[in-house]
């Protein structure tokens, strides 16, 4: 497991490093006037959203971070979780490896639509209690067709009924991903093992990448989730699970936290019937690689040329 | 023999082993072909395989089954008999088809697997093993591969991580996983997966609903 790195006394002398970004510049606007005088000069911003503190408003960028500014990031982030939600929680930066390429099938022969995966997203990923809030939509849809628009998401009656499929639908991390190509702020992006993620810190909440998204599968935090301390789950990543702020998007990452310490998403742990096959594409003994070489895989809205990572089969 | 192979290991592994109890087995290869009906080349093929690999363990029903007789002994506890115990001394029926058509002993157990015999599957020499299409005798702790005589496309599917629900890890080289049995979701004698009332309905979807007022102070 990953140690967070010891953290360093904070310097100032990185506020004027290489890049010139809108936070580096008030960073330095800020030590030209004076600590003082920058402080009174952030107050406002602080009765504006008394949930956001100044470090947050000021933090740069992920892929900007030094692994000394993510651990005090970590760490005044498990603070928060502490104070807001009582609950101690262990965030992790975990990164992809270069030999894993992630990809996700699922049997649309044998999904029951019972909705475990939807359930176990939610606790998974710490979503908001009221709102039943999940990454994962299961559509109920009629045998014959593949019409997506036509599914049902709301269903409530003993499944599978004999005249239907169900299809739950998440992020399907596009390789030619619109709603990163539509984020004005790259806040959003594809990390090399293929899992789009989202920076929770950076975004503005515009809500473009939700627009642009084809499947649905991007969620925007009309206010900050709601958990009892006893429910939250305390294996978080800054990258994924971690409790969203109110006004950001959020998305699936393929249970990040999980996969890139080499465990099944939690969706995958919770179907009954193994309808979901997740694994390596780079391993060619891997059971993804056996699915998308020996079954007649598709993809969702192949001709919107987003080339989804998550690919769908029946068996006959 | 891979499968009997596989059954062995998932005895040992024992009834919930945690990850750290399970070391990683030295024979790279070995293990990660444990899944039966896996035709796998073992070490060398890929460099995943030249890793020390955690085991794939099979949830095991309890075997061989035992028969409630209904009745309840002094300290209170069911009474359960095996199969052989009554049968050693009863004349097998080939054509009996299901319970209902018993007149004592069975009642109640539902019966709906195609159009097979009791006989199909059970061993009318050894009630306290099953029986191969073939004739050959089983033992209760392999009826996977009696399963797989018929359901071929599905055993090969679940060979591959395809079918069966399944926990743990999808790296083996980094943890353990743990699969379920055909008979975990698959009553032997009635095996239609069951239907179910769904977990977790749906909220209205976001967009559909006006959203929060927000409040501004």
């Amino acid at each position: 497991m990953n140690n967070p790195p010891s953290i360093p006394p904070a310097d100032s002398e990185h506020a004027f490093g290489h890049d010139t970004s809108r936070r580096t510049a008030f960073k330095a606007v800020g030590a030209t006037l004076g600590a003082a005088a920058f402080a009174k000069a952030l107050a406002p911003l602080t009765e504006w959203a008394p949930t956001l503190s100044v470090d947050e408003f000021l933090q740069k960028h992920y892929k900007e971070l030094r692994p000394e500014e993510m651990a005090q990031i970590i760490r005044r982030l498990e603070d928060e979780t502490r104070q807001r939600y009582g609950a101690d929680v262990r965030i992790e930066d975990i990164k992809p490896s270069d030999d894993v390429q992630f990809a996700y099938a699922l049997n649309l022969s044998i999904c029951i639509g019972c909705r475990k995966c939807a359930e176990a997203c939610h606790k998974e990923n710490n979503h908001d209690r009221a709102s039943q809030q999940s990454y994962i939509r299961v559509l109920e849809m009629q045998k014959g067709s593949i019409d997506l628009e036509k599914g049902n998401a709301h269903y409530d009656h003993p499944v599978p009924q004999k005249d239907k499929f169900y299809m739950p639908v998440q992020c399907q991390q596009c390789d030619r991903p619109p709603c990163v190509s539509v984020c004005p702020v790259e806040a959003t992006w594809k990390e090399k093992d293929g899992i789009v993620v989202v920076d929770y810190n950076w975004c503005i909440g515009c809500r473009y990448c939700e627009a642009a998204c084809p499947y649905h599968a991007r969620r925007f935090n009309w206010s900050a989730p709601k958990i009892s301390a006893t429910e939250v789950n305390p294996v978080q990543a800054y990258l994924s699970n971690r409790i969203r702020p109110q006004g950001v998007m959020e998305k699936c990452t393929f249970c990040l936290h999980r996969t890139r310490q080499g465990r099944l998403p939690a969706c995958l742990e919770a179907c009954p019937t193994g309808a979901r096959v997740f694994g390596n594409l780079l391993d060619p003994e891997s059971e993804i690689r056996w699915v998308l070489e020996n079954k007649r895989v598709f993809v969702l809205k192949e001709d919107v040329g987003t080339r989804p990572r998550f690919y769908y089969f029946f068996d006959e | 023999m891979l499968l009997a192979a596989a059954l062995v290991a998932g005895v040992v592994g024992g009834a919930a082993p945690e990850s750290g109890t399970l070391s990683p087995h030295a024979a790279p290869g070995a293990v990660g072909t444990s899944v039966p009906g896996s035709e796998r080349v073992p070490a060398g093929a890929s460099p995943a395989t030249d890793r020390a690999r955690f085991a794939v363990r099979i949830r095991q029903p309890v075997v061989p089954p035992r028969v409630d007789t209904g009745r309840k002994d002094a300290h209170g506890q069911v009474v359960t008999v095996a199969c052989g115990t009554c049968h050693a001394t009863s004349t097998p029926r080939r054509e009996t088809r299901s319970a209902a058509e018993l007149d004592e002993f069975h009642q109640g157990l539902q019966y709906a697997h195609g159009t097979l015999t009791c006989l199909s599957c059970h061993d009318a020499a050894n009630y306290d093993q099953l029986r191969l299409a073939d004739g050959r005798g089983l033992p209760f702790a392999e009826t996977m591969s009696l399963c797989a005589q018929c359901h071929g496309p599905q055993f090969r599917d679940y060979s591959r991580g395809s079918h069966g629900g399944m926990t743990g890890y999808w790296d083996l080289s980094r943890g353990p996983r743990e699969r379920n049995h055909c008979v975990d979701c698959h009553d032997p004698h009635a095996p239609r997966y069951p239907q179910v009332q769904p977990a977790f309905p749906l909220p209205p979807d976001r967009g559909l609903v006006a959203p929060p007022e927000p409040h501004h102070e």
